[in-house]
Protein backbone atom coordinates (compact mmCIF):
# COMPACT_ATOMS: atom_id res chain seq x y z
CA UNK A 1 0.00 0.00 0.00
CA UNK A 2 2.84 1.90 0.84
CA UNK A 3 3.85 2.47 -2.56
CA UNK A 4 0.23 3.26 -4.30
CA UNK A 5 -1.76 6.67 -3.80
CA UNK A 6 -5.17 6.75 -3.35
CA UNK A 7 -7.90 9.65 -4.43
CA UNK A 8 -10.20 10.98 -1.61
CA UNK A 9 -13.07 8.10 -2.31
CA UNK A 10 -10.42 4.82 -3.22
CA UNK A 11 -11.97 4.42 -6.06
CA UNK A 12 -8.75 4.74 -7.56
CA UNK A 13 -5.54 3.56 -7.41
CA UNK A 14 -2.35 4.17 -9.04
CA UNK A 15 1.17 2.84 -8.30
CA UNK A 16 3.56 5.50 -7.85
CA UNK A 17 6.87 3.65 -6.66
CA UNK A 18 8.87 4.91 -3.73
CA UNK A 19 7.42 8.33 -4.13
CA UNK A 20 5.44 7.84 -1.14
CA UNK A 21 8.64 7.00 1.09
CA UNK A 22 10.46 10.12 -0.84
CA UNK A 23 7.85 12.16 0.52
CA UNK A 24 7.97 11.07 4.07
CA UNK A 25 11.81 10.74 4.65
CA UNK A 26 12.45 14.35 2.74
CA UNK A 27 9.90 16.06 4.47
CA UNK A 28 11.24 18.33 7.02
CA UNK A 29 8.33 17.97 9.38
CA UNK A 30 8.61 14.89 9.14
CA UNK A 31 12.48 14.49 10.52
CA UNK A 32 11.08 16.87 13.26
CA UNK A 33 8.78 14.39 14.44
CA UNK A 34 11.33 11.87 14.07
CA UNK A 35 13.62 13.57 16.13
CA UNK A 36 10.87 14.36 18.66
CA UNK A 37 9.90 10.61 18.85
CA UNK A 38 13.98 9.48 19.43
CA UNK A 39 13.88 12.41 22.63
CA UNK A 40 10.44 11.15 24.32
CA UNK A 41 11.33 7.66 24.14
CA UNK A 42 15.23 7.92 24.75
CA UNK A 43 14.52 10.04 28.00
CA UNK A 44 11.51 8.61 28.82
CA UNK A 45 13.49 4.95 28.80
CA UNK A 46 16.39 6.20 30.47
CA UNK A 47 14.75 8.06 33.50
CA UNK A 48 12.04 4.99 34.01
CA UNK A 49 15.16 2.24 34.16
CA UNK A 50 16.97 3.93 36.65
CA UNK A 51 14.06 5.11 38.64
CA UNK A 52 12.53 1.28 38.32
CA UNK A 53 16.28 0.37 39.32
CA UNK A 54 16.92 2.51 42.41
CA UNK A 55 12.90 1.98 43.49
CA UNK A 56 13.95 -1.97 43.62
CA UNK A 57 16.84 -1.62 45.80
CA UNK A 58 14.52 0.31 48.26
CA UNK A 59 11.84 -2.27 48.41
CA UNK A 60 14.25 -5.37 48.39
CA UNK A 61 15.68 -3.88 51.35
CA UNK A 62 12.29 -5.96 53.42
CA UNK A 63 12.23 -3.72 55.72
CA UNK A 64 8.23 -3.56 57.61
CA UNK A 65 5.44 -2.59 55.60
CA UNK A 66 7.10 -3.15 52.15
CA UNK A 67 4.36 -5.29 50.95
CA UNK A 68 2.15 -2.20 51.56
CA UNK A 69 4.23 0.22 49.37
CA UNK A 70 5.11 -2.57 46.84
CA UNK A 71 1.01 -2.37 46.26
CA UNK A 72 1.13 0.88 46.22
CA UNK A 73 3.82 1.58 43.67
CA UNK A 74 2.53 -1.31 41.59
CA UNK A 75 -0.68 0.36 40.73
CA UNK A 76 0.04 2.22 38.00
CA UNK A 77 0.77 -0.86 35.98
CA UNK A 78 -2.90 -1.59 35.77
CA UNK A 79 -4.21 1.78 34.74
CA UNK A 80 -4.28 2.48 31.08
CA UNK A 81 -1.86 4.71 29.14
CA UNK A 82 -4.92 6.68 28.42
CA UNK A 83 -6.63 6.90 32.08
CA UNK A 84 -2.68 7.70 33.37
CA UNK A 85 -3.30 11.01 30.81
CA UNK A 86 -6.48 12.22 31.88
CA UNK A 87 -4.69 11.76 35.48
CA UNK A 88 -2.10 13.79 34.87
CA UNK A 89 -4.29 15.98 32.53
CA UNK A 90 -6.06 17.19 35.62
CA UNK A 91 -2.96 17.28 37.56
CA UNK A 92 -1.39 19.68 35.61
CA UNK A 93 -4.43 21.88 35.02
CA UNK A 94 -3.46 25.33 35.67
CA UNK A 95 -6.68 26.40 37.77
CA UNK A 96 -7.54 22.92 39.55
CA UNK A 97 -4.78 20.98 39.14
CA UNK A 98 -2.85 20.70 42.45
CA UNK A 99 0.86 20.01 40.55
CA UNK A 100 -0.08 23.88 39.88
CA UNK A 101 -0.73 24.82 43.30
CA UNK A 102 3.15 23.30 44.33
CA UNK A 103 4.59 24.97 41.42
CA UNK A 104 2.83 28.63 42.19
CA UNK A 105 3.76 28.57 45.84
CA UNK A 106 7.58 27.44 45.48
CA UNK A 107 8.47 29.17 42.42
CA UNK A 108 5.68 31.99 41.84
CA UNK A 109 4.89 31.08 38.16
CA UNK A 110 1.51 29.50 37.05
CA UNK A 111 2.76 27.05 34.12
CA UNK A 112 0.45 26.13 31.08
CA UNK A 113 1.66 22.87 31.45
CA UNK A 114 -0.10 20.77 28.09
CA UNK A 115 -0.14 24.21 25.93
CA UNK A 116 3.14 25.55 26.05
CA UNK A 117 6.50 24.27 24.94
CA UNK A 118 8.47 22.67 26.47
CA UNK A 119 6.24 22.07 29.36
CA UNK A 120 3.67 20.26 27.38
CA UNK A 121 7.07 17.79 26.77
CA UNK A 122 7.65 17.97 30.25
CA UNK A 123 4.54 16.81 31.07
CA UNK A 124 4.11 14.00 28.49
CA UNK A 125 7.45 12.83 30.42
CA UNK A 126 5.89 12.45 33.70
CA UNK A 127 2.88 10.55 32.59
CA UNK A 128 4.25 8.36 30.74
CA UNK A 129 7.43 7.83 33.18
CA UNK A 130 4.92 7.05 35.90
CA UNK A 131 2.94 4.82 33.74
CA UNK A 132 5.92 2.77 32.85
CA UNK A 133 7.82 2.34 35.93
CA UNK A 134 5.84 -0.20 37.85
CA UNK A 135 6.85 -2.87 34.81
CA UNK A 136 10.40 -2.06 34.81
CA UNK A 137 10.22 -2.34 38.72
CA UNK A 138 8.89 -5.81 39.25
CA UNK A 139 11.13 -6.93 37.32
CA UNK A 140 14.20 -5.88 38.61
CA UNK A 141 12.64 -6.57 42.39
CA UNK A 142 12.87 -10.44 40.82
CA UNK A 143 16.48 -9.61 39.63
CA UNK A 144 17.84 -8.56 42.77
CA UNK A 145 16.10 -11.39 44.60
CA UNK A 146 18.20 -14.04 42.74
CA UNK A 147 21.44 -12.39 43.47
CA UNK A 148 23.26 -14.49 46.00
CA UNK A 149 23.98 -13.22 49.61
CA UNK A 150 27.11 -14.68 49.50
CA UNK A 151 28.40 -12.70 46.54
CA UNK A 152 27.50 -9.60 48.35
CA UNK A 153 29.07 -10.82 52.01
CA UNK A 154 32.18 -11.56 50.37
CA UNK A 155 32.60 -8.24 48.46
CA UNK A 156 31.66 -6.24 52.29
CA UNK A 157 34.19 -8.68 53.51
CA UNK A 158 36.94 -6.96 50.58
CA UNK A 159 36.03 -3.69 51.64
CA UNK A 160 32.95 -2.99 49.07
CA UNK A 161 30.93 0.22 50.01
CA UNK A 162 27.26 0.09 49.54
CA UNK A 163 27.84 2.38 46.31
CA UNK A 164 30.29 -0.38 44.58
CA UNK A 165 27.94 -3.26 45.68
CA UNK A 166 25.19 -1.55 43.36
CA UNK A 167 26.89 0.08 40.76
CA UNK A 168 29.38 -2.48 40.33
CA UNK A 169 27.98 -6.16 41.14
CA UNK A 170 24.22 -5.39 41.46
CA UNK A 171 23.89 -3.63 38.44
CA UNK A 172 25.94 -5.74 35.91
CA UNK A 173 24.15 -8.81 37.30
CA UNK A 174 20.81 -7.42 36.15
CA UNK A 175 22.46 -6.62 32.87
CA UNK A 176 20.24 -8.79 30.89
CA UNK A 177 17.24 -7.60 32.77
CA UNK A 178 17.64 -4.43 32.37
CA UNK A 179 18.80 -4.71 28.46
CA UNK A 180 15.29 -7.00 27.80
CA UNK A 181 13.76 -3.66 29.70
CA UNK A 182 15.28 -1.29 27.40
CA UNK A 183 13.76 -3.22 24.66
CA UNK A 184 9.92 -3.39 26.16
CA UNK A 185 10.22 0.42 27.28
CA UNK A 186 10.90 1.67 24.03
CA UNK A 187 8.16 -0.25 22.33
CA UNK A 188 5.79 1.13 24.85
CA UNK A 189 6.83 4.20 24.56
CA UNK A 190 6.65 4.32 20.77
CA UNK A 191 3.07 2.53 20.62
CA UNK A 192 1.19 2.65 23.37
CA UNK A 193 1.73 5.91 24.58
CA UNK A 194 -0.30 6.99 21.87
CA UNK A 195 -3.14 7.02 24.48
CA UNK A 196 -1.27 9.51 26.87
CA UNK A 197 -0.73 11.92 23.84
CA UNK A 198 -3.38 11.99 22.59
CA UNK A 199 -5.41 12.43 25.92
CA UNK A 200 -3.08 14.75 27.04
CA UNK A 201 -2.23 16.93 24.31
CA UNK A 202 -3.40 16.09 20.85
CA UNK A 203 0.14 16.49 19.62
CA UNK A 204 0.22 20.08 19.88
CA UNK A 205 1.13 22.91 20.58
CA UNK A 206 1.72 23.53 17.31
CA UNK A 207 2.41 19.43 16.88
CA UNK A 208 5.26 19.76 19.10
CA UNK A 209 4.33 16.74 21.22
CA UNK A 210 3.38 14.94 17.93
CA UNK A 211 5.52 11.33 17.78
CA UNK A 212 5.84 9.04 14.97
CA UNK A 213 2.91 7.09 15.56
CA UNK A 214 0.74 9.64 16.55
CA UNK A 215 1.26 11.23 12.89
CA UNK A 216 0.59 8.02 11.48
CA UNK A 217 -2.86 8.06 13.05
CA UNK A 218 -3.42 11.70 11.61
CA UNK A 219 -2.54 11.13 7.87
CA UNK A 220 -4.37 7.72 7.99
CA UNK A 221 -7.66 8.01 10.01
CA UNK A 222 -8.21 12.04 10.04
CA UNK A 223 -6.71 12.98 6.77
CA UNK A 224 -7.18 9.57 4.78
CA UNK A 225 -3.81 10.16 3.23
CA UNK A 226 -3.23 6.36 3.37
CA UNK A 227 0.07 5.75 1.19
CA UNK A 228 1.78 8.29 3.15
CA UNK A 229 1.00 6.92 6.50
CA UNK A 230 1.49 3.39 5.28
CA UNK A 231 4.94 4.56 4.22
CA UNK A 232 5.62 5.99 7.76
CA UNK A 233 4.45 2.35 8.97
CA UNK A 234 6.72 0.60 6.91
CA UNK A 235 9.47 3.16 8.52
CA UNK A 236 8.40 2.27 12.09
CA UNK A 237 8.36 -1.67 11.47
CA UNK A 238 12.23 -1.54 10.35
CA UNK A 239 12.75 0.47 13.16
CA UNK A 240 11.29 -1.83 15.31
CA UNK A 241 12.65 -5.02 13.34
CA UNK A 242 16.56 -3.73 13.88
CA UNK A 243 15.85 -3.36 17.62
CA UNK A 244 14.76 -7.10 17.58
CA UNK A 245 17.58 -8.31 15.21
CA UNK A 246 19.75 -6.72 17.98
CA UNK A 247 18.03 -8.03 20.98
CA UNK A 248 18.74 -11.53 19.54
CA UNK A 249 21.83 -11.29 18.35
CA UNK A 250 22.66 -10.07 21.91
CA UNK A 251 20.79 -12.88 23.53
CA UNK A 252 22.52 -15.55 21.32
CA UNK A 253 25.77 -13.83 22.99
CA UNK A 254 24.61 -14.15 25.91
CA UNK A 255 23.36 -17.93 25.75
CA UNK A 256 27.17 -18.22 24.51
CA UNK A 257 28.83 -17.41 27.23
CA UNK A 258 27.45 -18.60 30.07
CA UNK B 1 27.37 -2.88 67.76
CA UNK B 2 28.19 0.15 65.76
CA UNK B 3 27.26 -1.87 62.63
CA UNK B 4 23.47 -2.28 64.57
CA UNK B 5 22.74 1.15 64.97
CA UNK B 6 24.14 2.06 61.29
CA UNK B 7 21.54 -0.70 59.77
CA UNK B 8 19.04 0.96 62.22
CA UNK B 9 19.17 4.07 60.73
CA UNK B 10 19.73 3.09 57.08
CA UNK B 11 15.83 0.91 57.63
CA UNK B 12 14.78 4.05 59.21
CA UNK B 13 15.98 6.13 55.77
CA UNK B 14 14.37 3.77 53.45
CA UNK B 15 11.35 3.53 55.57
CA UNK B 16 10.96 7.05 54.91
CA UNK B 17 12.02 7.58 51.53
CA UNK B 18 9.11 4.54 50.86
CA UNK B 19 6.34 6.13 52.46
CA UNK B 20 7.17 9.51 50.37
CA UNK B 21 7.52 7.64 47.05
CA UNK B 22 4.94 5.46 47.40
CA UNK B 23 2.21 8.66 48.48
CA UNK B 24 3.94 10.12 45.42
CA UNK B 25 3.20 6.98 42.89
CA UNK B 26 -0.15 7.31 44.41
CA UNK B 27 -1.31 10.99 44.61
CA UNK B 28 -2.93 10.81 41.16
CA UNK B 29 -5.20 8.22 41.71
CA UNK B 30 -5.79 9.63 45.34
CA UNK B 31 -6.45 13.32 44.20
CA UNK B 32 -8.68 12.07 41.54
CA UNK B 33 -11.03 10.19 44.44
CA UNK B 34 -10.79 13.35 46.14
CA UNK B 35 -12.05 15.88 43.49
CA UNK B 36 -14.55 13.23 41.76
CA UNK B 37 -16.44 13.76 45.77
CA UNK B 38 -16.36 17.45 45.29
CA UNK B 39 -18.91 19.70 44.53
CA UNK B 40 -18.64 21.59 41.00
CA UNK B 41 -18.35 24.94 43.08
CA UNK B 42 -15.41 23.56 45.13
CA UNK B 43 -13.55 21.96 42.23
CA UNK B 44 -11.51 25.48 42.29
CA UNK B 45 -11.56 25.52 46.08
CA UNK B 46 -8.04 26.93 47.09
CA UNK B 47 -6.30 25.85 48.54
CA UNK B 48 -6.91 22.41 46.39
CA UNK B 49 -7.95 19.44 49.07
CA UNK B 50 -6.19 16.52 49.15
CA UNK B 51 -8.42 14.26 51.19
CA UNK B 52 -12.20 14.03 50.35
CA UNK B 53 -13.83 16.23 52.90
CA UNK B 54 -17.52 15.80 50.89
CA UNK B 55 -19.22 12.77 49.99
CA UNK B 56 -21.02 14.29 46.77
CA UNK B 57 -21.72 11.07 44.55
CA UNK B 58 -23.85 13.28 41.81
CA UNK B 59 -20.46 13.42 40.00
CA UNK B 60 -20.86 9.32 39.59
CA UNK B 61 -24.32 9.99 38.44
CA UNK B 62 -23.79 12.70 35.79
CA UNK B 63 -20.49 10.68 34.14
CA UNK B 64 -23.25 8.45 33.38
CA UNK B 65 -25.37 10.98 31.95
CA UNK B 66 -22.88 12.78 29.96
CA UNK B 67 -21.93 9.48 27.37
CA UNK B 68 -23.42 6.16 27.29
CA UNK B 69 -20.49 4.66 30.38
CA UNK B 70 -23.36 1.76 30.95
CA UNK B 71 -23.18 0.76 27.46
CA UNK B 72 -19.35 1.49 27.21
CA UNK B 73 -18.86 -0.45 30.42
CA UNK B 74 -20.51 -3.29 29.06
CA UNK B 75 -18.59 -3.44 25.67
CA UNK B 76 -15.33 -3.07 27.57
CA UNK B 77 -16.37 -5.78 29.70
CA UNK B 78 -17.63 -8.22 26.60
CA UNK B 79 -14.11 -7.67 24.89
CA UNK B 80 -11.97 -8.10 27.04
CA UNK B 81 -13.11 -11.14 28.29
CA UNK B 82 -13.84 -12.74 24.46
CA UNK B 83 -10.01 -11.53 23.67
CA UNK B 84 -8.59 -12.93 26.46
CA UNK B 85 -10.44 -16.32 26.28
CA UNK B 86 -9.66 -16.33 22.73
CA UNK B 87 -5.78 -15.27 23.35
CA UNK B 88 -5.40 -18.06 26.35
CA UNK B 89 -7.05 -20.74 23.81
CA UNK B 90 -5.16 -20.34 20.94
CA UNK B 91 -2.13 -19.79 23.24
CA UNK B 92 -2.37 -22.93 25.45
CA UNK B 93 -3.04 -25.14 21.82
CA UNK B 94 -0.16 -23.41 19.94
CA UNK B 95 2.14 -23.60 22.54
CA UNK B 96 0.91 -27.82 22.88
CA UNK B 97 1.57 -28.25 19.65
CA UNK B 98 5.34 -26.16 19.54
CA UNK B 99 6.03 -28.26 22.44
CA UNK B 100 5.21 -31.88 22.01
CA UNK B 101 4.74 -32.62 18.71
CA UNK B 102 6.66 -32.88 15.26
CA UNK B 103 4.91 -31.27 12.59
CA UNK B 104 6.02 -30.31 8.61
CA UNK B 105 6.91 -26.88 8.85
CA UNK B 106 7.34 -26.67 12.88
CA UNK B 107 10.84 -24.51 12.51
CA UNK B 108 9.77 -21.88 9.63
CA UNK B 109 6.63 -21.52 11.49
CA UNK B 110 8.32 -21.14 14.78
CA UNK B 111 10.45 -18.96 13.54
CA UNK B 112 8.13 -16.82 12.27
CA UNK B 113 6.34 -16.51 15.52
CA UNK B 114 9.16 -15.54 17.10
CA UNK B 115 10.30 -13.22 15.10
CA UNK B 116 7.08 -11.05 16.04
CA UNK B 117 7.25 -11.74 19.88
CA UNK B 118 8.16 -8.36 19.88
CA UNK B 119 6.18 -6.45 17.27
CA UNK B 120 3.00 -4.74 18.22
CA UNK B 121 1.52 -6.01 15.05
CA UNK B 122 -1.83 -4.57 16.00
CA UNK B 123 -0.34 -1.25 15.58
CA UNK B 124 2.39 -1.10 12.83
CA UNK B 125 -0.37 -2.91 10.44
CA UNK B 126 -2.84 -0.13 11.65
CA UNK B 127 -4.12 1.04 8.38
CA UNK B 128 -4.32 -2.00 5.96
CA UNK B 129 -6.02 -3.87 9.49
CA UNK B 130 -8.67 -1.10 9.45
CA UNK B 131 -8.84 -1.23 5.34
CA UNK B 132 -9.65 -5.54 5.85
CA UNK B 133 -12.34 -4.55 8.36
CA UNK B 134 -14.06 -2.11 6.23
CA UNK B 135 -13.92 -4.18 3.53
CA UNK B 136 -15.29 -7.03 5.77
CA UNK B 137 -17.70 -4.53 6.76
CA UNK B 138 -16.82 -5.21 10.58
CA UNK B 139 -16.18 -1.68 11.20
CA UNK B 140 -18.70 -1.19 14.30
CA UNK B 141 -18.91 -4.30 14.91
CA UNK B 142 -17.73 -6.76 17.78
CA UNK B 143 -15.77 -8.57 15.48
CA UNK B 144 -13.43 -5.85 14.54
CA UNK B 145 -12.69 -5.22 17.77
CA UNK B 146 -11.93 -9.15 19.33
CA UNK B 147 -11.18 -10.83 16.14
CA UNK B 148 -7.78 -9.35 15.34
CA UNK B 149 -6.03 -10.07 18.58
CA UNK B 150 -7.25 -13.82 19.43
CA UNK B 151 -4.09 -14.90 18.34
CA UNK B 152 -0.52 -13.77 20.13
CA UNK B 153 2.43 -14.76 19.82
CA UNK B 154 3.64 -14.04 23.21
CA UNK B 155 1.16 -16.57 24.67
CA UNK B 156 1.56 -19.43 22.21
CA UNK B 157 5.54 -18.61 23.36
CA UNK B 158 5.17 -18.47 26.76
CA UNK B 159 3.15 -21.79 26.83
CA UNK B 160 5.26 -23.36 24.82
CA UNK B 161 8.54 -22.56 27.33
CA UNK B 162 6.00 -23.87 29.92
CA UNK B 163 4.96 -27.42 28.29
CA UNK B 164 8.55 -27.99 27.99
CA UNK B 165 9.69 -27.94 31.49
CA UNK B 166 7.32 -31.08 32.35
CA UNK B 167 9.28 -34.30 31.36
CA UNK B 168 9.03 -36.39 28.78
CA UNK B 169 8.69 -39.29 30.77
CA UNK B 170 5.13 -37.99 32.20
CA UNK B 171 3.81 -38.36 28.81
CA UNK B 172 5.18 -41.56 28.18
CA UNK B 173 3.53 -42.78 31.42
CA UNK B 174 0.14 -41.57 30.55
CA UNK B 175 0.92 -43.83 27.07
CA UNK B 176 1.39 -46.56 28.91
CA UNK B 177 -1.82 -45.77 31.11
CA UNK B 178 -3.43 -45.97 27.75
CA UNK B 179 -3.80 -41.81 27.26
CA UNK B 180 -3.37 -40.64 23.88
CA UNK B 181 -2.19 -37.22 23.25
CA UNK B 182 -5.39 -35.11 23.39
CA UNK B 183 -6.11 -37.00 27.10
CA UNK B 184 -2.64 -36.60 28.27
CA UNK B 185 -3.17 -32.82 27.29
CA UNK B 186 -6.48 -32.53 29.10
CA UNK B 187 -6.48 -34.81 32.07
CA UNK B 188 -2.50 -34.04 32.99
CA UNK B 189 -1.37 -31.22 31.11
CA UNK B 190 -3.62 -28.78 32.18
CA UNK B 191 -4.79 -29.17 35.65
CA UNK B 192 -1.30 -29.14 36.67
CA UNK B 193 -1.21 -25.41 34.56
CA UNK B 194 -3.62 -24.21 36.86
CA UNK B 195 -1.32 -21.09 37.85
CA UNK B 196 0.33 -20.16 34.62
CA UNK B 197 -2.99 -20.25 32.94
CA UNK B 198 -4.54 -17.99 35.90
CA UNK B 199 -1.49 -15.46 35.28
CA UNK B 200 -1.73 -15.30 31.88
CA UNK B 201 -5.43 -14.50 32.13
CA UNK B 202 -4.93 -11.49 33.84
CA UNK B 203 -2.24 -9.93 32.02
CA UNK B 204 -4.30 -10.45 28.92
CA UNK B 205 -7.40 -9.27 30.74
CA UNK B 206 -6.10 -6.17 31.96
CA UNK B 207 -4.03 -5.53 28.52
CA UNK B 208 -7.41 -5.45 26.47
CA UNK B 209 -9.22 -3.52 28.64
CA UNK B 210 -6.67 -0.79 28.43
CA UNK B 211 -6.33 -0.85 24.68
CA UNK B 212 -7.28 2.42 22.92
CA UNK B 213 -6.16 3.15 19.90
CA UNK B 214 -7.80 0.21 17.87
CA UNK B 215 -10.81 0.57 19.36
CA UNK B 216 -11.10 4.09 19.43
CA UNK B 217 -10.86 3.88 15.23
CA UNK B 218 -13.33 1.18 14.50
CA UNK B 219 -15.82 1.85 16.40
CA UNK B 220 -17.16 5.13 15.17
CA UNK B 221 -20.47 5.02 16.71
CA UNK B 222 -20.74 5.82 20.29
CA UNK B 223 -22.59 2.53 20.87
CA UNK B 224 -19.53 0.71 20.32
CA UNK B 225 -16.78 2.60 22.14
CA UNK B 226 -15.06 1.12 24.98
CA UNK B 227 -14.40 3.39 28.32
CA UNK B 228 -11.09 4.27 27.73
CA UNK B 229 -12.17 6.26 24.83
CA UNK B 230 -15.05 7.31 26.90
CA UNK B 231 -12.38 9.32 29.29
CA UNK B 232 -11.33 10.95 26.32
CA UNK B 233 -14.96 12.08 25.07
CA UNK B 234 -15.87 13.06 28.88
CA UNK B 235 -12.73 15.20 28.50
CA UNK B 236 -13.56 17.15 25.46
CA UNK B 237 -16.87 16.70 26.26
CA UNK B 238 -17.33 18.18 29.63
CA UNK B 239 -14.61 20.91 29.29
CA UNK B 240 -12.49 22.02 31.48
CA UNK B 241 -14.31 22.98 33.81
CA UNK B 242 -15.76 20.28 35.07
CA UNK B 243 -13.04 17.96 36.97
CA UNK B 244 -15.23 16.45 38.76
CA UNK B 245 -17.55 14.56 36.91
CA UNK B 246 -14.60 13.95 34.16
CA UNK B 247 -12.52 12.10 37.02
CA UNK B 248 -15.65 10.17 38.33
CA UNK B 249 -15.59 8.37 34.68
CA UNK B 250 -11.84 8.14 34.80
CA UNK B 251 -11.85 6.33 38.43
CA UNK B 252 -14.80 3.85 37.19
CA UNK B 253 -12.99 3.31 34.00
CA UNK B 254 -9.50 1.98 36.04
CA UNK B 255 -11.46 0.36 38.70
CA UNK B 256 -11.61 -3.05 37.13
CA UNK B 257 -8.22 -3.61 36.49
CA UNK B 258 -7.16 -2.33 39.65
CA UNK B 259 -9.35 -4.20 41.76
CA UNK B 260 -8.25 -7.49 39.67
CA UNK B 261 -4.48 -6.60 40.14
CA UNK B 262 -4.81 -5.50 43.72
CA UNK B 263 -6.55 -8.95 44.49
CA UNK B 264 -4.22 -11.21 42.52
CA UNK B 265 -1.18 -9.31 42.77
CA UNK B 266 0.83 -12.16 43.71
CA UNK B 267 -0.30 -14.05 41.19
CA UNK B 268 -0.07 -11.22 38.41
CA UNK B 269 4.10 -10.75 39.62
CA UNK B 270 5.33 -13.78 38.93
CA UNK B 271 3.51 -14.99 35.53
CA UNK B 272 4.96 -11.48 34.37
CA UNK B 273 8.42 -12.05 35.69
CA UNK B 274 8.33 -15.73 34.38
CA UNK B 275 6.63 -14.56 30.55
CA UNK B 276 9.53 -11.90 30.53
CA UNK B 277 12.91 -13.62 32.21
CA UNK B 278 12.29 -17.09 30.44
CA UNK B 279 11.13 -15.42 26.83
Amino acid sequence: MSFFRENKFGTKTIYVGLDNFEKVLFDTEYLQIAGFTLLYVGLSVLITIFLAFLLALLLNKNVPGTYIYRALIFIPYAVSPAIAGSLWTFLLDPVAGHVNYFFTNIFGTQIAWLTTRPYAFYALLFATVWKMIPFSLIFYIAGLQSISNDLLESATLDGANAFTKTWKIKFPLVSPITFYLVIMNIINAMFKSFAIIDVMTKGGPGGYTSTMMYKVYLDAFSYQKTGPASAQSVVMFIIMAIVTVVYFVYGERRVHYR
Amino acid sequence: MYMKTKKRIDTIFTEIALIIISLIVFAPLLLAITISFQTPDSVFSYPPKLFPTTFYYNNYINAFKAIPFARLLLNSAIIAVAITFGKVISGILAGYAFANFKFFGKKFTFSFLFATLFLPAETIMIVPLFLIMNKLGWVNTYWALTIPFMASATNAFLFRQHFQTFPSELEDAAKIDGAGPMKFFVKVLLPLSRSMIAGVVIINFVYSWNMYLWPMIVSMEDKMKTVQVGVKMLISGEGTNNWGVIMAGTLIAVLPTVIVFLSLQNLFVKSLVRSGVKG
